[in-house]
């Protein structure tokens, strides 16, 4: 268990030396200096701005030199400071990220709870009227552009019935509120939000765990399980279902980059305060700090996602662990 | 006989998309990007069955001239992510070794990125044009077809036809071109099947995020953006373009996956 954990730890750094080449080299594109580019472009940008940028990348050094000394600050997660306000982007990133966090906790956990029974009823009903229809509904999950949904929920929902509130995530008595009046109100915000936010995620899920399950029916050990007299309840739910989940694990390191996408969509258009707003507005207004350091921590982030999943498998499954052995 | 269905629906889909796209002046008589104020956010009649936006402009004309926009991102894009996954993926598996690592490393590197963002801040630093769009999208979904083309590779490499062609002295280049890609190519064509409809919606995002194609030409994306300023005014700005894109991608993705189930001889009952 330690060797394979170290064989795996050893094995992301290369893949981390990789992330911060590729983010360093996004702002290092435009042809001429990043400087040269914010200035000429960019009126708004003054002078002042542009000597700031040279410093705070050395940018009349090597480019080699310049990579290593961001790398020696970024180690260190030192972000540098944003170009909007000058606060330390790592503070603006960490305030912003409860909400984010919150939000897709909420959605993920909505996805498993309707995706799961839909992926395994639709495979132990295979061709059945509830499997075809959830076919379509897949297909029409996939299909369905997210920010679209939430417009048509914002507009019949919102603004047409006002049964929810349109953008926020607080009422403007939010202060005076009770503790459980702050968490009705909040929740009043975000239902449109993390429903929608769920809707793309349910489509994906429920067809993976629906063919996970008719993979693992098909097993041996199924039909021993069967052959031993037990129940098709105690089959399904208790030997096949548990297989089945396993692979579901991988599914979650990976889910990481859209759940950050989604996020930049969703937010800006609830006009959530949360990371994804934030990397939205330091995009159009070329806050380049704060987005080198959205790329580098989502990057970073799916790696250690994409780790622990690892990790878990290897813990949960005795096939991989036997399998190390050898 | 029931996947060749879907298939077929989803083909017939793309098709009249293509046509639609082609022939835009004769299915749209009227100039999408022509603005008359005085006939702003009409709702749908019968002079302009979609209604017209804020400016005044057709929306059926928008939407059908729009078609040209995501189809030709879509699959400019794509095909420049085929082109660079199944080279990258070729070389991986055939070479294997150091080769085969550090091509797959770089793999691993691009999925780890939050492609959308990643797209979302190279447009906004080199600058949103219809081209920059298909390049950036191009360059950051390849890496999907890079591990399918070098798997596809990894097992048709020790076939009987490609040891025979490499035991008759049959050059590395030659053999990789003329007996692998043909015959692994039906993965790689599911594959961009289904991208081109993640592509769509990746431009749809980009110009609703006012990043992506930029007005007056007309794209599905930025009409939804003009909707969303017009949100419980003009429901028709929403309605009809987002219907446009779902039935775009609906319609490649019903194509990708009989196309998969047609290829897979294992689904072949």
């Amino acid at each position: 268990m330690i060797t394979y954990i170290v064989k795996r730890l050893l094995s992301l750094v290369p893949v981390f030396i990789g992330i911060t080449i590729v983010s360093f080299a996004v702002i290092h594109l435009a042809p001429g200096q990043p400087t040269d580019l914010m200035t000429q472009l960019n009126p708004k940008v003054s002078l002042e701005a542009k000597e700031k940028l040279i410093k705070l990348y050395n940018l009349d050094k090597p480019v080699y030199v310049q990579y290593i000394d961001w790398l020696r600050r970024l180690i260190r997660f030192d972000f540098g400071k944003s170009f909007i306000d000058g606060r330390p982007v790592i503070k603006k990133i960490l305030g912003r990220l409860p909400i984010t966090i919150l939000i897709n906790v909420c959605s993920m956990a909505l996805i498993f709870l309707v995706a799961l029974p839909i992926g395994v009823i639709s495979a132990v009903k295979r061709g059945s009227l509830f499997d075809r229809s959830m076919t379509l509904f897949v297909f029409i999950g996939f299909a369905a552009p997210g920010f679209w949904l939430a417009l048509i929920l914002m507009s019949i929902l919102g603004v047409q019935l006002g049964w929810f509130p349109v953008v926020g995530i607080k009422s403007l008595d939010f202060e005076h509120l009770s503790l459980i009046g702050k968490i009705l109100d909040m929740g009043h915000h975000l239902i449109i939000p993390i429903s929608v936010s769920a809707f793309g995620g349910l489509a994906g899920i429920s067809r993976y765990m629906r063919q996970s399950m008719l993979n693992v029916i098909h097993e041996d050990y199924i039909r021993t399980a069967r052959a031993k007299g037990l129940s098709e309840r105690e089959v399904i739910y208790k030997h096949a279902l548990r297989n089945a989940l396993l692979p579901i694990i991988t599914i979650l390191g990976l889910s990481i980059p859209g759940l950050i996408g989604g996020s930049v969509i969703f937010e800006t258009i609830f006009s959530i305060p949360g990371m994804g707003q934030l990397l939205y507005q330091s995009v159009m207004a070329r806050d380049y700090p704060t987005v080198m350091a959205g790329l580098v921590i989502g990057a970073v982030l799916t790696l250690l996602a994409n780790l622990i999943a690892d990790i878990a498998y290897f813990y949960v499954d005795p096939r991989i662990r036997i399998g190390q052995r050898h | 006989m029931h996947k060749n269905a879907l298939a077929i629906f989803g083909g017939s889909i793309v098709l009249i998309l293509v046509l639609v796209a082609i022939f835009a002046p004769y299915v749209a008589r009227s100039d999408p990007t022509a603005i008359d104020i005085k006939d702003a956010l009409l709702g749908p009649s019968p002079g302009h069955i979609l209604g017209t936006d804020q400016l005044g402009r057709d929306i059926f004309s928008r939407i059908v001239y729009g078609s040209r926009v995501s189809l030709s991102i879509g699959l400019v894009a794509v095909g420049l992510a085929a082109v660079i996954g199944v080279i990258l993926g070729s070389l991986a598996g055939y070479f294997g070794g150091r080769t085969d690592s550090i091509i797959m490393r770089l793999v691993d590197i691009m999925l780890c990125f939050p492609s959308f963002f990643l797209i979302l801040a190279v447009i906004a630093i080199i600058g949103p044009s219809i081209y920059n769009i298909m390049i950036i999208i191009g360059l950051t979904s390849w890496m999907g077809m890079a591990r399918l083309s070098r798997v596809e590779i990894l097992s048709l490499k020790e076939r009987e036809f490609v040891l025979a062609a490499k035991v008759l002295g049959v050059g590395h280049w030659k053999i990789i071109v003329r007996h692998i890609i043909p015959n692994g190519i039906g993965p790689v064509l599911v594959s961009f099947v289904l991208g081109v409809a993640g592509a769509v919606l990746v431009e749809a995002s980009l110009s609703f995020l006012g990043l992506g194609v930029q007005p007056p030409m007309p794209s599905w994306g930025n009409i939804l953006m003009e909707g969303k300023a017009a949100l419980g005014v003009a429901w028709w700005l929403i309605l009809f373009p987002g219907l446009a894109i779902l039935v775009t991608v609906l319609g490649f993705n019903l194509l990708g996956e009989g196309l998969r189930d047609m290829l897979n001889p294992r689904l072949r009952r």
